[in-house]
């Protein structure tokens, strides 16, 4: 998730590697060159059948709860969030797979079974339109210009992130990989709207999938199974355990990523994932795209299902790295810099070109780039969908046709593209800028979740409540921020220790701005006048008759599948304990 | 996804991996019979061979059964 991935210490700059990393031959230049035609294809194909604003913004309703699910997760399953983690494994160990597990799953299965029926029923195009029906418009207008702005911002920072992997791995230029990889995205999302963004990310779900599969595979054969590798990990790090998931979480100094078991429980598993995989607008669009309750309630529950898997290509090339590479091969970015080694960041390239020759690195580079497309359409085409709805439509333009609408899509779509290129060489001349600006992003989050939540569950929340909750809650968490800024022995106030590490900090403001917009939305919310139940209707718990699903047999409902993914997941932890 | 005359997101997929699958064994062969100054890691497994034979039972299974005019 983007927002977690940003703790990462400008992670995917790279600037250390001294040269390529890989060379690639024609065979893989014509994989990943078909890669290209196959994805703008598809949005030229596409373009017929998106002809009103429901088929452009929501694809129709009309999606399967497989494409649902996978496009919901491909939205997510960014390159960086690939390369990203994948370091994080090779840093941290495997308590990396706390973003993947506690991080993920119970927020996922939540959204499928609570919190959609909410979502379809009332008819929304998208979060900030939920909150226009459940609170009015000062709640959505806040809501969507917080969101548009720091999704453009966050799509070009990808961008430029995405360049410079594409520079250090490949040599590609930096600029080249910007404008071809960021005019491919426009082309196909502005020619078919979300339909075609849902179906390249289906698509590129597939990609990243069999691309970075062989990796885990060959590795897990040279290192001579799990427990070969585990062994190795033991030998070449005696002093430190990278390969229990929870055995070490009882001290700050027990573990190596410096974290307490009640931050990753109450501030990863609760505030931040559920914030994230429930209110952002950016993986919660793919879900309400479906053509049924029975399917939007199912797309999380399958999405959950693969992203319990995504450790498999991600957390475990990282500590195949640990196992099979020279201790001491890979450092942090800063001595990477300094002795022209390599860095953490490059464990997965690294893995990569040690498995795949001529047309399996073509493969492992085109999941890369499939990885960098699905997140970066992801964000363009919620963008261009809360742009016209919620800003345009709401407060320029209300009564248009559809056409009209449908064309300010389209337009919004290049637009959004450009702008995101613009803040790639913004933040090419100030990159201490990506530090900062990928925490304002979970500054929306953990506040935006707990205005959304109240809404749902409590139907004594008012619009006043919801407004000002969800902005006390977003300037509190500004304003924590900037206070350890100005004043780091403040540190022990907002997460608890002087010793906390960025990370932990992170998540303890994420559950204070919770915490603080629950409260004054509970207490604004008691002293003005709730809205009346008919009003609530489709929008509240209570107040909203949920369709039965006795007649399904039991393997055919929502929650069945939720209850045995709740089942792997528990089971999981105890493994891996 | 049901809409009338529209070519199933599978039926995609399973073309770009059999081209993909093909490409993959063919460069796997060729390694074979001219292997590089420089090989891989457990180079032995010869593994774009099997992974591009996979790719192309892959994308057969998936270009036939989603196969345009199949109704589905």
């Amino acid at each position: 998730m983007q927002a977690i991935t940003a703790q990462l210490p400008l992670s995917l700059l790279l600037q250390s590697a001294p040269s390529r990393l890989v060379s690639l031959s024609g065979v893989d230049i014509a994989i990943i060159v078909l890669y290209f035609f196959a994805v703008i294809g598809i949005g030229f194909y596409l373009k017929r059948y998106t002809k009103t604003g429901e088929d452009f913004f929501l694809a129709g309703r009309e999606m399967t709860a497989w494409v649902a699910g996978l496009s919901f997760l491909a939205a997510n399953l960014g390159s960086l969030e690939l390369m990203g983690w994948a370091a994080s494994a090779y840093q941290y160990g495997i308590l990396a797979t706390h973003w993947y597990w506690i991080g993920a799953i119970p927020a996922m299965l939540f959204l499928g079974i609570v919190m959609i029926p909410f979502y379809y029923i009332s008819k929304t195009h998208s979060v900030p339109g939920y909150l226009k029906l459940r609170y009015g418009e000062p709640a959505r207008a806040f809501s969507a210009i917080s969101f548009g702005f720091m999704t453009v911002l966050m799509s070009g920072i990808n961008m430029y992130s995405m360049a410079i992997v594409l520079k250090v791995v490949l040599g590609w230029d930096i600029h080249f990989s910007i404008w071809v990889s960021s005019i491919t995205v426009a082309v196909y999302v502005g020619l078919g709207g979300l339909l075609s963004a849902i179906f390249n990310e289906v698509l590129q779900f597939v990609l990243i999938w069999l691309g970075a599969l062989l990796i885990s595979i060959i590795g897990l054969i040279e290192a001579g199974g799990w427990s070969g590798m585990v062994a190795r990990i033991h030998h070449n790090f005696p002093a430190q355990d990278f390969t229990h998931l929870w055995r070490t979480m009882g001290s700050f100094s027990d573990n190596p990523m410096g974290i307490h078991w009640v931050g990753i429980v109450f501030g990863l598993g609760w505030v931040i994932s559920f914030g994230y995989w429930t209110t952002d607008f950016l993986v919660v669009q793919r879900v309400i795209a479906a053509k049924n309750l029975r399917a939007a309630k199912l797309a999380p529950i399958i999405g959950s299902a693969f992203k319990m898997m995504v450790p498999f290509i991600v957390i475990l090339p990282g500590l195949l790295g640990l196992a099979l590479l020279p201790p001491g091969f890979l450092t942090g970015e800063t001595q990477a810099v300094a002795t022209g080694g390599h860095s953490y960041n490059e464990v997965l390239p690294i893995m990569l070109a040690r498995y795949c020759g001529p047309g399996l690195l073509g493969l492992g580079i085109t999941a890369l780039i499939a990885g960098f497309m699905s997140g970066m359409a992801g964000n363009v085409s919620a963008f261009a969908t809360v742009w016209t709805y919620d800003i345009y439509r709401a407060f320029f333009r209300k009564q248009a046709p559809d056409a009209h609408y449908v064309s300010m899509g389209r337009w919004c779509t290049i637009l959004g593209v450009l702008v995101s290129i613009g803040t790639a060489y913004f933040v090419m001349q100030f990159r201490s800028i990506m530090d900062y600006v990928q925490q304002l992003f979970s500054f929306f989050i953990a506040p935006l979740f707990g205005t959304v939540i109240l809404g749902m569950l409590w139907k004594r929340a008012t619009p006043e409540g919801g407004f000002w909750g969800l902005l006390t809650g977003t300037f509190s968490s500004i304003g924590m921020w900037l206070w350890v800024y100005l004043d780091p022995t403040a540190l022990r106030y907002i997460a608890l220790s002087s010793q906390a590490k960025p990370m932990a900090e992170n998540m303890f403001r994420a559950l204070w701005a919770w915490i603080i917009c629950v409260v004054v939305t509970v207490a604004v919310s008691m002293v003005t006048r709730p809205k009346p139940d008919s009003e609530l209707t489709g929008l509240v718990y209570g107040c909203t008759e949920l369709p039965s699903e006795g007649h399904l047999a039991l393997y055919q409902r929502p929650i069945f599948w939720a209850g045995v993914i709740a089942g792997v997941f528990v089971v999981l932890q105890v493994i891996f304990w | 996804m049901h809409r009338a005359g529209m070519i199933s997101i599978w039926f995609f997929i399973g073309t770009l991996l059999l081209a993909y699958g093909v490409l993959i064994l063919g460069a796997g062969i060729y390694d074979l019979w001219n292997p590089a100054a420089h090989p891989v890691v457990l180079a032995r497994l010869h593994a774009g061979i099997w992974w591009g034979a996979l790719l192309i039972g892959l994308g057969v299974i998936y270009s036939l059964r989603f196969k345009p005019g199949k109704g589905k």
